[in-house]
């Protein structure tokens, strides 16, 4: 049992051709076993969490901190709903015929993927011109705060932490995750719409070798298995109570003052003060 | 063009006597089982060493499987009669004489003496590429030989295709079709009847199989509905061999016609795509129209709207237009010598 299925080509080459498809059920179950242990470990293992903030809410109030601090604008918060939407698009029309539902999944599928692809090029650029670029890439003060952590979490001691600035550890981590796992999707996808019939381009499977082909459909396999679980990663820890606020602001836009007081150091993460 | 190397892969052969002792082997051995049935198209499989079950289970010792019975003026087939007894039997000849008429073009005498009405319309696809073994969509790879800018492709698909362009090569399929007739299969868990035309499956939905079976189900008989008994029929089958050839495409078309206009229509034709494709644009545009020649020009047009040929099957539209004509006109043009 391997990871990559291989076919003879008729220059009697043996070349990749598509994934294992088992790999679906084991990024499931991956998946699934990842979110047990977790919930697991938050509630019976790990240390209770104390409540710190980063100063009172009568001295963020007399700072003019307002009570509801915007998280995501309403163009980010479209993007993120249009990308999930064609995600789980994606994720059905991929995988409910290899788990033994068939349909005519073709077409749904490379018009979901150009949803996302037409998404990413958008969210590209938004965050480029529009939004603080830097704030969801690891830094240096994130990488040091990660040791910190890893440490208290296994008993040994170290300086605590300090607060987020916009982004936490772990959105970062996981943005940074499926930054990779998307373009991983999208590009060999679109490439792949020259081996289907669609309004965009003629067909022409000789457009790269047989090798590189294939690699490509193992990329697309593995990107697309991989996104099984962090899809389902995802999803939980967006149900999950303490990340709540975070997900009830990708709707509503803002977090609340308290949230913010106590997740964020206000020196990384500046608002803009009421006036 | 596949070697024949003749030497079957070794299996294990079980040739059951009930359909209950098939059903359990069936069950029992799922996907590594391989149905026999009059084997002509199995022994090519196997003999070219491209599929390698490891059970073969032999249909031919099950006698509840073969035969004809007249069931409410309409017909039962079990899916072991052979298609020279499906040719010859009176019934079918007097009632259902499209069935007769698409059973006696599929292949040679021989061939129909041990090929059955089951395993005809069962047929795996005649795609050379997969047929010679290449790891194509079909064979459960990620490219279709036949659908590239250098692919021979004379036979292959003008419609429906989705990534394979294979097609359906059955003889008995579209008229069956025609006559609404319904498949009846059995597995472990119990039986289930599915209408003839639901019963092929096309590339968008499942690329590797033709048709609805599943490891562990077996096709047991075919049932024909006496709604079509006395009918007017047509049936015509052109292929590059008369005496023996898969169709380039043949048609099937069932009609009662009352005071010279079209009352009921059935119109179906095979070859064009994956599964065999019943024309029900084709049959709301000539129902109440009379039955003539304009009427089946109009039809001919009609039935090859929104095909894509490939590059070497563009004579398949003019084709497939022409039969369409002749079937609803019943005007039978002069054949080649």
């Amino acid at each position: 049992m391997g990871v990559i299925e291989t076919a003879t080509n008729p220059w009697g080459q043996s070349v990749p051709i598509h994934i294992e498809f088992y790999l679906m059920w084991a990024a499931a179950i991956g998946g699934l076993a990842f979110l047990m242990v977790h919930a697991i470990y938050v509630q019976f293992l790990a240390a209770k969490e104390t409540h710190t903030y980063s100063m009172t809410d009568q001295a963020a109030a007399a700072r003019g901190i307002p009570a509801k601090i915007k998280r995501h604008s309403g163009v980010a918060r479209i993007f993120h709903w249009v990308m999930s939407l064609a995600m789980f698009a994606l994720l059905i029309t991929a995988f409910l015929p290899k788990m033994g539902y068939p349909f005519a999944w073709v077409e749904y599928h490379w018009i979901a993927g150009l949803v996302l692809t037409a998404s990413i090029i958008f969210h590209i650029f938004h965050a480029s011109f529009w939004m603080d670029f830097w704030s969801i890439w690891p830094d240096k003060i994130d990488i040091e705060d990660g040791k910190r952590r890893w440490l208290r979490a296994t008993g040994k001691s170290a300086p605590e932490p300090r607060k987020f600035a916009k982004y936490p550890m772990e959105n970062k981590m996981y943005h940074l995750i499926i930054v990779l796992a998307g373009l991983s999707v999208t590009l060999t996808g679109v490439f792949m719409m020259k081996r289907v019939r669609t309004p965009f381009f003629t067909r022409n499977p000789y457009l790269f070798s047989d090798w590189t082909w294939g690699m490509m459909y193992v990329l697309h396999g593995l990107a697309g298995v991989g996104l099984i679980g962090l899809i389902m990663a995802h999803v939980y820890f967006a149900l999950r109570p303490e990340k709540f606020d975070i997900t009830k602001s990708m709707i509503g836009g803002s977090i609340t003052r308290e949230h913010y007081l106590e997740h964020h150091d206000p020196e990384r993460w500046p608002v803009e003060a009421n006036k | 063009m596949a070697i024949i190397r003749d030497i079957m892969p070794a299996f294990e052969l079980f040739q059951p006597a009930t359909v209950g002792d098939a059903l359990g082997l069936l069950d029992q051995h799922g996907s590594d089982a391989w149905v026999l049935a009059g084997g002509l198209d199995s022994f090519d499989w196997l003999k070219d060493r491209i599929k390698r079950p490891k059970v073969v289970i032999d249909l031919s010792q099950i006698a509840e499987l073969r035969g004809v019975k007249e069931v409410n003026g309409g017909l039962e087939i079990g899916a072991m009669t052979t298609l020279t007894e499906v040719v010859r039997n009176p019934i079918v000849k007097e009632k259902f004489s499209i069935l007769a008429t698409g059973a006696e073009l599929a292949a040679s005498p021989q061939i129909r003496n041990q090929g059955t009405i089951g395993g005809n319309v069962s047929q795996d696809a005649r795609c050379w590429y997969y047929r010679g073994g290449w790891k194509c969509y079909r064979a459960g790879g990620n490219i279709c030989f036949a659908d590239t800018p250098t692919a021979v492709n004379r036979e292959h698909a003008i419609l429906h295709a989705d990534r394979c362009v294979a097609v359906n090569p059955s003889d008995s399929a579209p008229a069956l079709i025609a006559l609404e007739a319904q498949m009846v299969i059995r597995n472990a868990k119990g039986e289930r009847v599915v209408n003839a035309e639901d019963y092929f499956v096309g590339p968008a939905i499942d690329i590797t199989h033709m048709t609805v079976l599943k490891p562990g189900d077996l096709l047991t008989a075919i049932r024909i509905p006496a709604t079509w008994a006395g009918a007017q029929f047509y049936f015509e089958k052109v292929r590059d061999r008369q005496v023996w050839d898969f169709p380039l495409m043949n048609v099937a078309s069932a009609m009662v016609v009352n005071g010279g206009n079209i009352e009921k229509i059935r119109v179906v034709i095979n070859a064009a795509a994956a599964t065999p494709l019943r024309l029900t644009a084709v049959e709301d545009a000539v129902r109440g129209q009379p039955r003539n020649t304009a009427t089946g020009e109009m039809a001919g047009k009609l039935a090859i709207v929104g095909a894509e040929p490939l590059r070497y099957n563009g004579y398949k539209l003019p084709l497939m237009r022409n039969l369409v004509k002749r079937a609803i006109s019943g005007v039978e043009e002069p054949k080649w010598a």
